[in-house]
């Protein structure tokens, strides 16, 4: 038994090329996620992040490896993994109501039509988009666009959500004031979430866990970063934690310097990503002053 | 914007005004200068003009006023009321009309999914479409023997290509974002053509069927004029062989308003399917 809920085993993609080696965009890719755990990955552009969410959302296919869901195979899309696509992809001729309603109603066809329609307005509220229920796509802006989108994403009650950076289309103040709305959500329903961002600040805020891809081709996911920083978190107040920049500074020296010296070096024995924990070495600083910490350092208890 | 649209309507008065008042001078009948001590003799003599002459548009109108007040009176084959007429042409091209819907829609989204579909027929398309409606005529008129089924035949063949081309275009263009929520809420093909693919194409599909009653309209005239009995299109060619201009052009200006009606009433179905992305 696998004590992941999602398993991701060896997975690479590769894409032929007439006349010369098929390229590789990432090979060794192992990972887990686990029941109700908020997992964040980050790489930069190319390293086939999107790759790996579809293929998780069963719309693209690896060429080799195997993604594996409650112990099943992930052979293609399902209502019980819902996407957040980066546009939004809502029905531009249905209300905003109409476009949640559109998710619940093929998720639970057995339900009534008023009961259809309550659950989608709790989500739509959720989201706080109270008042704007019968306004089109066309009639939102950017920002409440997206919240229908999530509304509808986790009314279905997926047990995984896939969220294909939701926020890289908004503003700075809207990104900020949606990411609350997720956390909130999130709370309240506890769901496994799988994320691409490419914002080491959302990233710290919303995940338990960080996924870190080296640059690609032949990418692969280096590191997973442990965030024990207390929830529920706060943008104002976690820059304030002592681990914050601890954190935040270990995922930006990796994206800007080891994403790319790790390009196409050999992953561990087992192949999943060394696991991480900056708070944790701030915790041993703290015990032994002084001494030089030793990041980024090996972390056998977790994973 | 209201002072606009008030400056146009203005405008469009003025230009009907000069037009009509140009076309009311150049067509006056000449007065005869000759002492008019008897004009039924003049004219018995041929003194009177023998030039026969577009009428003027106040005797258009006049007719005009005459026809409209009895739209459907029947008086024998030859004669009937400018509403029978229009009825006949309109029944024509609704049955075609609809019945080239009934195929195109179908089919285009047929071609419009499947681009294998898309390579098989497309060469029947290309040769079929470029094809004038009337040469089907006479080859419709042997294989199905009756005329009125044939125009209603030629109405079918020429609207049937803007609806079937603008179905696949449209259904071939939704887009993939929403095939794939559609994918990912794991609808039935069926479900997914009817909720997602069909409202993304309705408005492509609509400009289809918006051209296509447009042609329709265009075809029946002509296609009357060869079948000969009822419609406008016999009706015109009728009034020619009576010679009687005034007649012509009312039925011209009747056809030229049925034909802005249908594209209204299209137009307006567009407007109800139309979304903003």
């Amino acid at each position: 038994m696998s004590r992941y809920f999602v398993e991701a085993r060896n997975l690479a993609k590769r894409f032929s090329q007439p006349g010369s080696e098929p390229l590789t965009v990432f090979e060794n890719v192992n990972f887990g996620i686990q029941k109700g755990e908020f997992v964040c990955i980050i790489g930069h552009s190319g390293c086939g992040k999107s790759t790996i969410l579809n293929a998780l959302a069963g719309l693209d296919q690896v060429s080799d490896g195997a993604l594996i869901m409650a112990g099943k195979e992930i052979a293609g899309p399902s209502l019980e993994r819902g996407v957040v696509f980066q546009n939004y992809s809502l029905m531009p001729w249905l209300s905003a109501l109409d476009n949640v309603i559109f998710g619940v109603r093929a998720r639970f066809p057995q339900w009534s039509k008023e009961k259809i329609r309550q659950h989608s307005l709790d989500y739509l509220h959720m989201v706080g988009l109270k008042g704007s229920e019968a306004r089109k796509p066309s009639q939102l802006s950017g920002g409440m666009r997206q919240r229908v989108s999530i509304a509808r994403a986790f009314a279905t009650q997926p047990q995984l959500l896939l969220l294909d950076e939701p926020f890289g289309a908004l503003d700075a103040l809207t990104r900020g004031v949606i990411q609350d709305e997720l956390i909130k959500v999130w709370g309240e329903t506890q769901q496994t979430v799988f994320m691409i961002t490419h914002d080491v600040d959302e990233a710290i805020l919303l995940a338990d866990r960080i996924l870190l891809m080296t640059n690609g081709p032949q990418a692969r996911i280096a590191e997973a970063v442990h965030i024990d920083l207390p929830r529920p978190r706060r943008r104002d107040q976690i820059i304030h934690h002592p681990a914050f920049y601890k954190i935040r500074n270990h995922l930006v020296d990796f994206l800007v310097n080891r994403s790319k010296a790790l390009q196409g070096t050999a992953p561990e024995a087992d192949g999943f990503p060394t696991e991480i924990n900056p708070a944790l070495d701030l915790a041993l600083d703290a015990l032994h002053p002084g001494k030089p910490s030793m990041s980024p350092s090996k972390e056998s208890s977790h994973g | 914007m209201a002072s606009t649209k008030l400056r146009a309507g203005l405008l469009s008065a003025l230009i009907l005004l000069v037009l009509l008042g140009v076309w009311e001078i150049l067509c006056q009948a000449p007065t005869s200068n000759a002492a008019a001590a008897d004009d039924e003799y003049a004219q018995l003599m041929g003194a009177t003009s023998q030039e026969a002459r577009v009428p003027p548009p106040s005797a258009v109108f006049m007719h005009a006023v005459s026809e409209l007040s009895q739209p459907f009176y029947d008086a024998g084959p030859n004669d009937k009321g400018i509403g029978i007429q229009l009825a006949h042409s309109l029944y024509r091209v609704l049955t075609g009309y609809f019945l080239a819907a009934l195929v195109a829609i179908p089919v285009g989204f047929v071609i419009g999914m499947s681009p294998l579909m898309y390579r098989a027929l497309n060469p029947f398309i290309q040769i079929l479409r470029p094809i004038s409606p009337l040469a089907w005529m006479p080859l419709a008129l042997f294989i199905i023997q009756d005329s009125e089924a044939s125009a209603i035949f030629v109405i079918f063949i020429c609207s049937i290509w803007p609806m079937l081309l603008n179905t696949a275009f449209g259904v071939a263009g939704v887009r993939r974002d929403w095939i794939n929520v559609a994918r990912t809420h794991e609808l039935s093909p069926l479900r997914t053509a009817l909720t997602v693919i069909l409202p993304a194409a309705l408005p492509t599909i609509l400009t289809g069927m918006r051209i296509s009653v447009g042609i329709a309209w265009l075809v029946i005239v002509a296609a009357e004029m060869l079948v000969g009995g009822t419609g406008i299109g016999y009706y015109v060619w009728n009034e020619w062989n009576n010679l009687d201009l005034a007649s012509v052009i009312f039925s011209i200006v009747m056809i030229g308003v049925v034909g802005m009606l249908l594209d209204l009433m299209l137009g307006a179905v567009a407007r109800l399917v139309s979304y903003q992305e």
